[in-house]
């Protein structure tokens, strides 16, 4: 034996007894798992969706190794938190970056079969002042036929292969509709919705002329005369107008119906368009002027945010920790308490106490002054950092506090005995420690303001807007509060596309900040 | 050996309870016959909000009893619910009808996410105004059940007899108000930040400035934007001047001015019908007065209407089609969700019937026969934000009138072209 290959009793471990119920538990879970996963599996089989079922199959053979085969000790832990990882970050964030390179947005909102589904639907136009026809749904072996009364009586018969047929056999109801025919049996309402897939999909031509219209129902008791205003040839993949026989062709970059002078059919399709919406953000000076201001603006908030907080934090934490302060304890509660409210009905709140007119802050504090706290460019950005500091004051005093108790008392005391001032102490000894445990912490909430929605649309909606831009972007907006207002529509289209693309540059932004700040930390960690 | 064998064992008893659970979720589907399984046809699936989920109730029960299909009513919150049918009809997870505003229907059908309804004779019983609203180009897509719209509500003890003209409004309000600090000649909800042109519309059309021009069929073209005509140029002056006069005050918001008005601090609100029943509560004496003309013409509001809408991925089409168009379309249930929301019904029998016994339904009746339904075509949210803005700055006193309604027209020219 050599010493470099370990004796396999060191490698696996003898196993050790396992409880019944650890196993009941283990099989029990295990094979709920499992019965998920095949379930899958037989969903994505039928969808004949490959590339995802074999990601499944291996996946699945991977989790049985790992819990059915002894050993893996470590994979045994790890697992659940990879697998929830990947499904709740990993995936999310690929997948963003997916949209970001796709134009899904309104009028893009599906497949290209769902947009020539619905085209076709909605072209298929009642023909004008045609009468509404009662209509029975009538079955013969496999084909459905429709029996349909015409307003003057007159009762005919028809099926998808055979056009209407005047028929005098027919038995008709007390109003005079036909109900039924001989060598036919009638469908009732509940043998309709059964079958209502062939129901829909019958279409009675009214005559021999394909030009013609065709009689369809929606409902298995009304039919009307329907012609189609759009034709569509899947060969082709073209739709023509059939009154001005207008072609239009199917353009997979712009994922339209498209005619030669550019007019487009609704709905279009999601597809591929590669960096577009990134040249878009980067040229379109409707988007890309506001875009700069809210980048600066963002940064300036974070910093801001996180520099505001730190100080009065660190101020309010030195003071509470200087042994000479009595009822701290109170103090410390009453600082802390604007961290127990949720952020989102502060903003509300704080809204509402800044309104010009009726608010506390102008009516009492101000003596009745109006002024436009909100409304005006940048009082709104002073209000916004000033709402973000009453709440973020008390987080920092937190991690603050809990950092100058660990902080050694003898070093204090020797600077005093060396005669340092106490701000000489404050600025020398304890700032440069508590930077240390503290720094991570500031990055992490640099972090958090970037992306601090919250703050910004409950309090001014990122307004007041811009003047010079159609789109709905304010002079409090941040990248997270535009990629919201572009994404779900804040006044116009809904683009997904450009949202997820502008969360790509978001993500580079905080990635990049935080990079270089993990960086100086690590200096700061060595000097000391 | 030991330990293989308790993994062998283990292994058995895995896949037993991987088949079992497997065969739990397959046996759900499969009792009721292969058709109705394939098609997804017990149930339809509903969108609607608390308010009109109880009206819906009975109407669903009749619905399972003739055909044997489940109505399930699922309680969504309005603010968002367009938004989560649009993206989720396409992965199929949609509902099969929703309820929902006619505004938004611009959005579903540039979405493809909702299907033609051919009414046929259906469609005479309601309402020209709320059929035109479930129109969009040329095709109709739901069934109307309620229309809303603004009207002056006066506080009768304070200002006993109604006004023609906006001017004698102001005047009267003026009067009644004396100039005192916290009493109010006129109120109306602004958003402090983007203005409100919804309620201020009918004030905006009597000067001749309507949004859009009128199609052949009488609804809202988006390709004649009428906005920056000469009338709406002296609406954006009178807005500036009604803001200096303190008659429109852009920091009373939709709350303050239901607040000032329930506690008797004003003797007219621009309003609609969504806050009778708080007005009738705090036991107001109030009237229901026809809207004011500013600028001589017509005060014509917006009409919103609210509608039933099928799902173009519905998978239960036809059940769907029949419920709405057969079930929904009835006295018993436009009057029964008239009685719950307090908008008058669209039906036009039921309109009769709501009309006759309440003289409020009937006075907001009348004023909708003046307007026109709003726009549905997918710009008008941002349209709304621009128009918003520029009324908001002048009724601030910011800008030259003309200048900044210019501005606003521009943008959104730019906007409906693009």
């Amino acid at each position: 034996m050599t010493s470099t290959r370990p004796s396999p009793a060191i490698e696996y471990s003898p196993p050790r007894r396992q409880s019944t119920l650890a196993l009941l538990i283990k099989i029990l879970l295990l094979g709920l798992v499992d019965a998920i996963g095949v379930y899958a599996l037989f969903i994505l089989f039928i969808k004949e969706q490959w590339l995802v079922f074999g990601l499944a199959v291996a996946i699945l053979a991977l989790i049985n190794w790992i819990y059915l085969v002894p050993g893996q000790l470590p994979a045994k832990y790890l697992t659940p938190g990879l697998f929830f990882l990947a499904i709740f970050q990993v995936f999310v964030v690929i997948f963003t970056g997916y949209i970001a390179f796709t134009n899904y947005s309104d009028g893009h909102n599906s497949s290209k079969d769902d947009a020539v589904a619905s085209i076709i639907r909605v072209a298929q136009k009642r023909v004008p002042d045609s009468p509404q026809y009662a209509v029975t749904v009538l079955r013969q072996g496999d084909v459905l036929s429709l029996l349909v009364t015409e307003p003057d009586g007159t009762v005919s018969v028809g099926s998808a292969d055979d056009p209407l047929e005047v028929t005098t056999d027919a038995e008709l109801d007390s109003t005079g509709k036909a109900v039924g025919l001989p060598g036919y049996d009638t469908l009732q309402l509940a043998e309709v919705v059964q079958n209502q897939d062939a129901v829909l999909a019958l279409v009675v031509p009214e005559s021999d002329d394909p030009n013609a219209g065709s009689i369809r129902t929606s409902d298995g008791a009304t039919g009307f005369v329907y012609q189609a205003s759009l034709v569509y040839d899947e060969q082709a993949d073209t739709f023509t107008d059939s009154e001005t026989g207008t072609v239009y062709l199917a353009d997979e970059k712009e994922g339209s119906f498209v005619s030669p002078d550019g007019e487009t059919l609704t709905p279009g399709w999601r597809v591929n368009v590669g960096f577009d919406n990134f040249v878009e953000a980067a040229t379109n000076e409707q988007i890309r002027d506001p875009l700069i201001r809210v980048v600066l603006w963002t940064f300036v908030f974070a910093i801001l945010s996180v520099a505001t907080t730190f100080v009065l934090g660190l101020f309010l934490a030195l003071v509470f920790n200087d042994p000479r302060v009595r009822g701290k304890k109170i103090y410390r509660i009453l600082i802390i308490l604007p961290y127990a409210f949720p952020a989102f009905l502060s903003g509300l709140v704080w809204a509402g106490l800044l309104n010009p007119e009726f608010g506390f802050v102008n009516q009492v504090l101000f003596g009745g002054a109006q002024i436009p706290w909100l409304s005006d460019p940048w009082l709104a950005k002073f209000s916004v950092l000033l709402v973000n500091l009453w709440l973020g004051y008390p987080y920092m005093f937190l991690i603050c506090t809990g950092a100058l108790q660990s902080l050694p008392e003898e070093l204090t005391e020797a600077a005093r005995v060396d005669g340092a001032s106490p701000w000489r102490i404050v600025r020398s000894v304890k700032l440069p420690l508590l930077l240390v445990s503290v720094a991570p912490l500031l990055i992490a909430s640099f972090a958090f303001n970037f992306n601090n929605f919250n703050v910004i649309y409950m309090l001014t909606r990122g307004w007041p807007r811009f003047s010079d831009t159609t789109l709905d972007i304010g002079a409090t907006d941040i990248m997270i509060t535009m990629v919201y207002k572009v994404a779900f529509g804040g006044g116009g289209g809904r683009d997904y596309g450009l949202a997820s693309a502008f969360s790509i540059l978001i993500f580079i932004l905080v990635a990049t900040v935080s990079a270089i700040g993990f960086r100086r930390t690590r200096a700061l960690e060595d000097l000391n | 050996m030991k330990v293989k064998h308790a993994g062998i064992l283990a292994t058995g008893a895995m896949a037993t309870i991987a088949t079992l659970a497997l065969a739990g979720c397959a046996s759900g589907t499969n009792d009721d016959g292969d058709d109705l399984a394939d098609a997804g046809a017990t149930t339809i699936t509903l969108w609607v909000d608390t308010e009109r989920a109880p009206a819906l109730k009975d109407v669903a029960a009749k619905f399972k009893e003739d055909t044997g299909i489940t109505v399930k009513l699922e309680i969504k919150d309005f603010a968002t619910v367009d938004q989560d049918f649009i993206s989720q009809v396409p992965t199929g997870k949609g509902p099969d009808v929703i309820v929902s505003p006619h505004d938004k229907l611009g959005s579903y059908v540039d979405n493809g996410v909702v299907a033609p309804l051919e009414l046929g004779d259906t469609a005479g019983l309601f309402a020209a105004s709320a059929m035109r609203a479930m129109t969009y180009e040329g095709t109709v897509y739901g069934v109307p059940y309620s229309i809303e719209n603004v009207a002056l509500i006066r506080n009768a003890d304070l200002v006993t007899e109604a006004a023609t003209d906006f001017d004698t409004v102001i005047s009267n309000g003026k009067e009644w108000a004396g100039g005192a600090k916290d009493k109010y000649p006129f109120l109306v909800g602004l958003s402090p930040e983007q203005g409100d042109p919804y309620h201020l519309y009918p004030l905006q059309t009597s000067y001749g400035a309507p949004v859009f021009g009128l199609d052949a069929e009488g609804s809202y073209d988006p390709t004649k934007l009428e906005l920056g005509n000469a009338g709406g140029l002296e609406f954006a002056a009178a807005l500036k001047q009604w803001g200096e006069d303190g008659v429109l005050n852009a920091n009373i918001d939709g709350d303050k001015a239901k607040e000032f008005f329930l506690a008797g601090k004003s003797p007219y609100y621009l309003t609609g019908p969504w806050n009778l029943p708080d007005i009738k509560n705090a036991g107001i004496n109030y009237a229901i007065d026809p809207l004011p003309s500013a600028g001589g013409e017509a005060a014509q509001p917006f009409i919103g209407v609210n509608g039933f809408f099928l799902s173009s991925k519905s998978k239960n089409e036809l059940a769907a089609t029949q419920f709405i168009v057969n079930y929904l379309s009835t006295d018993a249930v436009q009057t029964a969700l008239f009685e719950i929301g307090g908008r008058p019904p669209a039906l036009v029998t039921a309109y009769e019937t709501a009309a006759a016994a309440d003289p409020d339904v009937a006075a907001l009746g009348e004023i909708a026969t003046t307007g026109v339904p709003m726009p549905a075509i997918p710009a008008m949210g941002s349209v709304w934000a621009d128009w918003g803005n520029a009324e908001l700055s002048l009724i601030k006193g910011e800008g030259d009138p003309t200048e900044v309604w210019t501005t606003a027209v521009d943008n959104i020219e730019a906007k409906i072209a693009g």
